[in-house]
């Protein structure tokens, strides 16, 4: 199908919400969240293919579709914030994030753990972050941008954040706490930021082709307690 | 006692005698100015929750010797603009966007709090903006963070992130509660326990704007006390240690101020820079130039008296 675009209030933004298949109504819809700098495809992933239910994908902020703050301050927490908007807008998903894109699955499957329903984190832009340790310090002030994606700010600002392994537990911890399945994220990544070393190597977390990873959460039942 | 609508004075407090604004990436920042425009410039920056009218008495006993003192408010508080997105760095860089709107050359910043802290990060990142820095109780410490265990520390991030994003859902909602000048002086109260009713309620009438329904801080209501993410206090401290210029740190010792990071002279002063001075007041709260203006004003002249 042709993809179809609807957009969400964030605030004073607004975000843009892709619907790259409409599925059968039989299992919760499945969310992709682009990379650093990505945005949304235009038309479902072959890795999708076995999910029978709608498979959605949000541009974030200062990405795609998406509007562009004014002044930059992007934080991966606030982008959490756009994934919230669409849970609350479309309820329970299960997300397959990609590079930054998978940071930011790992925070919310943490943050909103009722409404994510697994989450698979695979490479792309944006995975490392700024590393486990605060970079080298460098501020700069670009010029008022023209509403024109990726925001140059989202780039510089990003890829900047930093990424302790404890804070990727603290979330880590808040999903496996109360999360109805018993292995609410799976890692699809072949690259492995300190962060992401620190998410595979817990007992709790397994490790799966990106196709296979998105089939085990189709039903429920194999990853429930 | 004065009508509940009635601007308030207080004592010393003086009203900016030049104001105008920065931009810093499409961002109207407000900008306030004391004390002669060719006198050498020294730039406050206040800290979270606050707004640059709290130098309303502080900052005029600085220009008053001299100095021209600016000072804006960062975005999302007093009069600069309410922003889309909020974060530490971008705050950083509207001081960065200030400073350089202000001067081309390096001149003397002060920060407090919250401000104190930005301004180290960004003196390890640009050097070259200040010719001297004032750090009043703006020095995050590992030591001084509060000793919970790991459960329990996961258990307040998880409320605070839930918090957060519940009020990010409703922000086309909020507003500002509006109340008379006597209650919004009361709810800031508990923040600053150890200032004057009479200054409190001089703090609304520059810190709050009047419409129908009453007086309303003009923060932006998205924003909140203390935030969320992997940001730790030692960080700050490879900031100042970094520095290479004259420095004055101030810290309160007062450990049941609610506001403030709580710091001790021994947490801090391994980290100083070469010729750094730091002093500790076990007498005086988190708010040390609105506490004590007269007194935090001389020392901060004395310092700069003494700067080539």
């Amino acid at each position: 199908m042709t993809r179809r675009t609807e957009f969400l209030a964030n605030g004073l933004l607004r975000l843009a919400l892709h619907t790259l298949a409409e599925g059968d109504g039989t299992t919760h819809p499945l969310l992709l969240v682009h990379g650093l700098g990505e945005q949304s495809p235009m038309a479902r992933p072959e890795w999708t293919e076995s999910w029978p239910g709608a498979v959605l994908a949000l541009d974030l902020t200062g990405h795609g579709e998406s509007d562009v703050p004014v002044g930059g301050g992007y934080m991966p927490e606030t982008l959490m914030a756009d994934v919230d908007a669409v849970l609350a807008s479309r309820g329970p998903v299960t997300i397959v994030g990609r590079g930054l894109g998978a940071w930011i699955a790992l925070l919310i499957a943490g943050a909103r753990t009722s409404l994510v329903r697994g989450v698979v984190l695979a490479d792309g832009s944006g995975l490392a972050g700024g590393g486990p340790h605060p970079p080298s310090p460098y501020v700069t002030v670009l010029d008022p941008g023209t509403g024109v994606t990726p925001d140059a700010y989202a780039l510089v600002e990003l890829s900047r954040d930093v990424r302790p392994p404890d804070y990727a537990l603290d979330y880590l911890r808040f999903a496996l706490e109360e999360s109805e399945l018993e292995t609410p994220v799976i890692v699809a990544a072949r690259i492995r930021p300190e962060w992401l070393v620190a998410i595979s190597s817990d007992v709790s977390v397994v490790e799966a082709s990106l196709a296979d990873a998105v089939a085990a959460f189709v039903d429920p039942s194999l990853a429930t307690r | 006692m004065p009508d509940n609508d009635q601007m308030r004075s207080y004592p010393g407090a003086r009203p900016p005698d030049r104001t105008g604004h920065v931009m810093s990436s499409g961002l109207r920042l407000a900008l306030n100015e004391w004390g002669d425009e060719k006198a050498p410039l020294i730039a406050m920056v206040h800290g979270g929750f606050d707004f640059s009218r709290t130098f309303d008495v502080f900052a005029p006993m600085i220009a008053d010797a001299g100095w021209r003192v600016a000072a804006w408010d960062a975005r999302g508080h007093g009069d600069s603009d309410h922003a889309h997105l909020y974060s530490w760095p971008a705050d950083v860089r509207d001081h960065l966007a200030a400073i350089t709107s202000l001067s081309s050359e390096p001149i003397v910043l002060l920060g407090h709090s919250k401000g104190g802290g930005q301004l180290l990060d960004l003196l390890d990142a640009r050097p070259g903006l200040a010719r001297a820095f004032i750090n009043l109780d703006g020095m995050p410490s590992q030591f001084s963070a509060p000793d919970i265990n790991d459960r329990e520390r996961r258990r307040m991030r998880r409320a605070d992130v839930g918090a957060a994003l519940d009020r990010r859902l409703r922000r086309n909602e909020l507003t500002r509660r509006p109340d008379t000048i006597d209650g919004l002086a009361g709810r800031r109260a508990p923040m600053n326990p150890r200032l004057s009713r009479e200054w409190l309620e001089y703090l609304v009438t520059v810190g709050a704007r009047h419409d129908e329904a009453g007086w309303r801080w003009k923060i932006d209501p998205v924003l909140h006390l203390g935030g969320f993410g992997p940001w730790r206090p030692q960080w700050s401290m490879d900031h100042l240690a970094a520095l290479d210029l004259p420095f004055l740190g101030m810290l309160s010792g007062v450990q049941d101020d609610p506001m403030g990071w709580k710091s001790r002279r021994g947490d801090i002063e391994p980290f100083l820079p070469p010729g750094g001075r730091l002093e500790f007041f076990d007498d005086i709260g988190h708010f040390l130039h609105i506490e004590q203006p007269r007194f935090i004003a001389d020392l901060v002249l004395e310092f700069l008296g003494r700067l080539p």
